[in-house]
């Protein structure tokens, strides 16, 4: 029965040459320029890019501009650009070993090769609104000291040495969940994709879900690291493999504690985060979280922990998925309810006759 | 002869460099033939589990390619991002490499020395932020 489901289109017309107006808001205030998005709103730019799984911040400052902020829209927004390009291929697995760190802390280790370097970061900072920054205030400087030419291994590497902790897994290509239906139990590497451009508000749910009890891991930071990786790609026709950018990532590492199974011998176990740009929120909950659902190769208890549950975290994590179907119940359902109502007349009817007889 | 090495490292200089000072440093273009014309596209970017595990997908980024031919060579680029002049001059860049590496010795120099006090500039910040840790002596031990 399809009735009244013309007519919109005026309307919709209208609300959106307002969603325009709304998004410049006061013409009296100068416009927001995707290039101040870029670098202003750097963290957010970052979001974008990562639960968009598409790394490119002009284009993420772009759709947060149109997204008039919603973080959530302007990861749609970017994942709808993405599927109209082009794959050239994959790159080679990153090195983020030869990472230019901008950032770098052990919560383990107090001296460790390359040091303990804090970076840009909130850490330490009073929380407390700066109100000079609603001036127009001076060009900030930020202090230089001489570089130290000096290896920053992975602090993994060093417990490693000693058999302390379990190795890394070795493996072959990836399956891709863009390309390939997801299909559960899901491997790591698919774990790992997955909950990587997941929303980071659930993943820091769940990841403190495990600190409170919930799949207890008792997770330490070994290493969380930020900076520069530089990105390189096969390319056939050249016959060898060539730059082709630099991109500035998050990468985390967690030690657990683990008394050993059936098995495996006592060591420590390891929860793994890498994701785009400055985001260490996100990579911090992905490696709790990818340390949660590792307790079956593990052998550990299920303790029933909502975090442990794969199906459960990867069928909701993503949040364009999430936002589709909760929103889509706003739309016409005019016939499905027009159903209803009949039925539950029909009903209440019945109900009537049977007390009457 | 030009050996895959040197020719990879200017073909990953030119792919980082800015769109934007690359035209500074090069206006204007020879005539060049498409072979490939500037095609924007993703890289499926991979990391590794625990850093150095298996391999799995992280999310792509933008790439733009482009094959141009210059005299007898052919200069392929592959960069960063979705500017398709930048893809054409730097394979126009990789092109004249080829035929000869002094041609463009200087623009590449300048590239060089811009990317290394970029990244000097980082290292020399974030060197400040290094932690040196000092224990105090307690009063017992003294």
């Amino acid at each position: 029965m399809y009735v009244a489901v013309k007519g919109g289109e005026r309307a919709i017309d209208a609300a959106h040459a307002w969603l325009a107006c709304e998004r410049r808001g006061d013409p009296g205030v100068s416009e927001l320029s995707v290039a101040q998005i870029r670098e202003q709103l750097t963290l957010a730019v970052n979001r974008v890019m990562t639960e968009g799984a598409l790394y490119d911040p002009d284009l993420a400052a772009l759709a947060i501009k149109q997204a008039r902020g919603d973080l959530i829209e302007a990861i749609f927004l970017l994942r709808a650009y993405r599927t109209t390009l082009p794959r050239f291929g994959s790159s080679v697995p990153l090195d983020t070993e030869a990472m230019e760190v901008t950032r770098r802390v052990s919560a383990t280790f107090k001296d460790l090769p390359g040091g303990q370097v804090l970076g840009p970061t909130f850490d330490y900072t009073h929380r407390l609104l700066d109100f000079t920054l609603m001036a127009e205030g001076e060009l900030p400087t930020a202090p230089t000291a001489p570089i130290r030419d000096e290896k920053v291994p992975h602090v993994m590497a060093l417990l490693d040495r000693d058999g302390l902790i379990e190795a890394a897994p070795q493996g072959g290509q990836p399956i891709d969940m863009t390309r390939t239906p997801m299909e559960y139990p899901a491997d790591r590497a698919l774990r790992l994709q997955a909950i990587g451009r997941g929303d980071e508000g659930f993943l820091l749910g769940l990841a403190y879900s495990t600190q409170r009890g919930y799949g207890r891991t008792h997770a330490f930071v070994g290493e969380l690291r930020i900076g520069a990786v530089t990105v390189e790609m096969e390319v056939p026709e050249l016959g060898f493999a060539i730059e082709i950018g630099e991109i500035e990532v998050s990468e985390c590492e967690t030690v657990n504690q683990f008394k050993g199974s059936k098995t495996e011998p006592p060591q420590f176990t390891r929860g793994y985060g890498l994701v785009f740009g400055q985001n260490e929120r996100k990579a911090l909950s992905v490696s709790l979280v990818d340390r949660a659902l590792r307790w079956e190769e593990l052998g550990e208890d299920f303790a029933g922990a909502p975090a442990q549950d794969e199906e459960f975290v990867l069928s909701h994590c993503d949040n364009v998925q999430a936002t589709g179907f909760l929103e889509h119940i706003k739309l016409p359902h005019y016939v499905d309810f027009q159903a209803e109502l009949e039925l539950i007349r029909r009903l209440r009817r019945n109900a009537h006759q049977e007390a009457a007889e | 002869m030009t050996s895959v090495n040197e020719r990879r490292a200017v073909m990953g200089l030119l792919s980082r460099a800015r769109p934007d000072r690359l035209a500074e440093l090069l206006p204007a273009l020879p005539e060049a033939t498409e072979l490939r014309a500037p095609q924007v596209g993703t890289v499926m970017v991979q990391g590794r589990i625990g850093g150095t595990g298996a391999a799995f997908n992280m999310g792509e980024m933008t790439v733009t390619r482009c094959v141009l031919q210059v005299g007898s060579f052919a200069g392929h680029a592959h960069v960063q991002g979705r500017d398709k002049a930048h893809a054409r001059r730097a394979a126009v860049v990789d092109a004249l490499w080829q035929a000869d590496p002094g041609s463009v010795a200087g623009l590449l120099a300048t590239l060089q020395a811009e990317e290394a006090a970029r990244r000097q500039a980082r290292a020399a910040k974030a060197a400040a932020t290094r932690v040196e840790f000092f224990t105090l002596v307690r009063g017992e031990d003294a």
